[in-house]
């Protein structure tokens, strides 16, 4: 069982660094790190091999510059390989062409699944898993909470707003993991020691046969025309207990159509 | 000469901040109040840092443990500090003496022990030989193929959840020169050994929750098979695996000490009298200066002297030197850190007056910090013939 799993590495988000005023875009010459979003998917690919007893968890991740520190975070904590895409023409790419870069390394893995995150924490567009799978020509789920392999076949279990749809897909399939849905391993000091020395394919455009016209700043179909602080949250409500807290708390709730 | 640390050991630091962060931190105010941890969540500890793999991590890798060096090790338990004793001390650290086992041993103690189905304790003070360890009358008579041992042990750190202790007797007397001079030998004695009761010490100021207790041997007898190292040999056992205690000891000085501190400089920051900021007076913005002067300073003692050791050079007065610098800065930091927030400083809303209670037993366990400077003192004068 290969499991491929999608991961970015972006900028911490307890230290983000600026935004670049003129691309409008994330600076990303800081230290980036394994987003967390993704370790869920991670721990759900280990889990998957573990419980396959074969196979192993191989790391697909686009990024400048090389950088491989978040890729060694998911590496300790157990998957075997990595494949990792950077290319300077890369810069500016937009999800279309992040999933054209992925899907083009994940087509070099043989894989059974392809897991994914929901969204990035930082990109958060949430439109790469589907558009990995259109142009693998594979099916796909979203959002899922658990997947369990039965022969060549996902059950996947995709959270709704009541509850979740049992669905079922054929093998190789790209499905995208929610937040939150199983406990991220902590890498182990012996994990952490062995990530050194597992191996890291790191392949540019041409390696994978990619016009770096269709890329990038040179190919991006979507453009970011503005970016503005986001508003502060207002101050809310404090309400003192004379005896009708809980009574004014229900009307508050109320007014919200919450309850 | 390297400063930064390697990725790896970044890696492993944030690894066991997380876990601390996860499944000690949220325990601290329960343990302080209960002045116990709770045998669930001893269980609990022990059984999900085995699950991360951080547990055991002096041990080598061939062996089950994580296979860090010492100063990779340092960093560990650094962050460890960063929270209360009672609490991290249960994701074990074997001692390194139980790497003198052989034979038997092995499968009986030293494996098992990294495993984390055993716990050991290391039992040489008793009321009458603290310093002067090698006065202790706790003795071991020889008789067939077993030992008979009498005498008590006290301050014997968490006996009460090992169960087997390493402990130190006297097996005899050799002339010398300068007089008679008592032989001492390490036995492996399990906790269910007829003879032997394990019963509660003192109540301390320092670290609540963790225990120290009595070990009171009424003839009891264990096989000569038990013997660590030689007989007569105790104290050689002990001076070739016990010299990163120390280094233990001040490496987890340090994260008690970022703490203190930073507790101090978010307030010193924030807090106004007189119509300013009070880190704004240079008596407290000072005060600041030399704190974080002495942490580096300690850290840097530290980290030296574990590299010395991956080396194979680092001496005893270098572990000494370290173990005095890292538990005086300490006291310094967590008593200027109190001085720094005034009042609130000592209530038990921050972990200021916990952390300024728990340094104290630092400068007195794993040898004084007199005994450290003797220590120090006697590697620079004997050479000199005085
Ligand atoms: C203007 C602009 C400039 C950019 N510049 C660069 C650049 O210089 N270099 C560069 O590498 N990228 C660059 N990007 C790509 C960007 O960082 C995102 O990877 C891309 O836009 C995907 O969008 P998202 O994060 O919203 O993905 P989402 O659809 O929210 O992501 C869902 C999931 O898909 C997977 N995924 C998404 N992106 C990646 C990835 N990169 N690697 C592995 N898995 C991934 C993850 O599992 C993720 O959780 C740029 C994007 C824009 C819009
Ligand atoms: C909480 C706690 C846990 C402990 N856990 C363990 C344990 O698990 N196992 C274990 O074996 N021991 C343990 N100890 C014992 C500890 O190692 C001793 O307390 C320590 O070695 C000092 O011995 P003492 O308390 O008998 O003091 P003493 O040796 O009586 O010293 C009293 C004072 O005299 C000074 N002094 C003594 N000799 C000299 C000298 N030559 N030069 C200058 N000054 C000197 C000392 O520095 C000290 O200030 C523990 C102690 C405590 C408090």
């Amino acid at each position: 069982m290969n499991v491929v799993v999608c991961v970015k590495q972006i900028p911490d988000p307890a230290d983000p660094g600026q935004m670049d005023p003129e691309t409008r875009t994330l600076k990303r010459d800081v230290k980036l790190i394994l987003d967390e979003s993704d370790s869920y998917g991670v721990e759900m690919g280990l889990q998957l091999v573990d419980a396959a007893g074969e196979g192993e968890v191989v790391l697909v991740s686009m990024v400048p510059n090389n950088e491989v520190s978040g890729l060694r975070t998911a590496l300790a904590m157990g998957a075997g390989s990595a494949v990792l895409v950077s290319d300077e023409a890369l810069a500016g790419s937009d999800a279309l062409s992040t999933a054209k870069v992925l899907a083009a390394a994940i087509r070099r893995c043989e894989a059974d699944l392809i897991i994914t995150a929901t969204e990035s924490s930082d990109g958060y567009t949430g439109t790469v898993p589907v558009q990995i799978a259109e142009l693998l020509d594979l099916p796909s789920a979203t959002f899922a909470k658990s997947i369990e392999i039965d022969g060549d076949v996902a059950k996947v279990q995709r959270q709704t707003e009541d509850g979740y749809d049992e669905i079922e897909c054929s093998l190789p399939c790209v499905v995208s993991v929610t937040a939150g849905v199983v406990e991220p391993r902590y890498p182990s000091f012996k994990g952490i020691m062995a990530a050194k020395n597992k191996p890291v394919d790191e392949l540019d455009l041409a390696a994978l046969g990619i016009d770096p016209a269709t890329v990038g700043w040179a190919g991006a179909r979507q453009e970011i025309v503005d970016i503005a602080e986001a508003p502060a949250g207002e101050a809310g409500e404090i309400i003192h207990d004379e005896g009708d807290a809980h009574e004014r708390i229900l009307a508050f709730l109320d007014d919200l159509k919450i309850l | 000469m390297e400063f930064a640390p390697t990725d790896e050991q970044e890696m492993v630091v944030d690894t066991v901040r997380a876990f601390v962060e996860r499944e000690l931190v949220p325990y601290e105010d329960e343990v302080e109040r209960l002045g116990d941890v709770s045998r669930e969540l001893v269980e609990q500890i022990r059984e999900r840092s085995l699950a991360a793999g951080i547990y055991a991590a002096n041990m080598p890798a061939d062996l089950g443990g994580g296979g860090l060096d010492n100063v990779t090790m340092a960093m560990v338990d650094r962050a460890f500090g960063w929270t209360q004793y009672a609490l991290h001390y249960i994701v074990a650290r074997p001692s390194n003496i139980l790497r003198a086992c052989t034979g038997d041993q092995v499968d009986e103690y030293l494996l098992p022990t990294i495993r984390g189905e055993r716990v050991d304790c290391l039992a040489m003070s008793e009321p009458g030989a603290g310093s002067d360890v090698r006065g202790m009358t706790c003795r071991a008579t020889r008789d067939g193929d077993d030992y008979v041992i009498n005498g008590t042990k006290h301050f014997i750190s968490h006996a009460d959840l090992a169960d087997y202790t390493i402990l130190f007797v006297a097996t005899g007397e050799e002339q010398t020169s300068r007089g008679p001079k008592k032989l001492i030998t390490s036995l492996l004695v399990d906790h269910d050994t007829p003879g032997l009761e394990v019963v509660p010490g003192y109540n301390c100021v320092s670290n609540r929750g963790y225990h120290n207790m009595i070990l009171n041997f009424d003839d009891c007898r264990v096989p000569a098979s038990k013997v660590l190292g030689e007989e007569h040999r105790g104290f050689e056992v002990a001076n070739e695996w016990l010299g990163a205690t120390r280094l233990q000891v001040a490496a987890i000085c340090l994260g008690r000490a970022d703490r203190a501190f930073r507790v101090a400089l978010e307030w010193a920051a924030d807090r106004e009298q007189f119509g300013q900021k009070i880190g704004r007076f240079q008596g407290v913005s000072f005060k600041l200066a030399d704190m974080q002067t002495k942490l580096v300073e300690a850290e840097l003692m530290t980290y030296r002297a574990a590299w010395l050791m991956d080396e194979g050079r680092m001496t005893d007065g270098d572990a000494a030197m370290a173990k005095i610098s890292s538990t005086e800065m300490l006291q310094f930091v967590a008593d200027e850190a109190i001085q720094v927030l005034g009042g609130m400083g000592l209530m038990d809303e921050l972990p200021l007056e916990r952390i300024w209670r728990d340094a104290r037993v630092d400068r007195i366990w794993d040898g004084t910090s007199e005994i450290q400077r003797h220590i120090v003192s006697r590697q620079l004068l004997r050479p000199l013939g005085s």
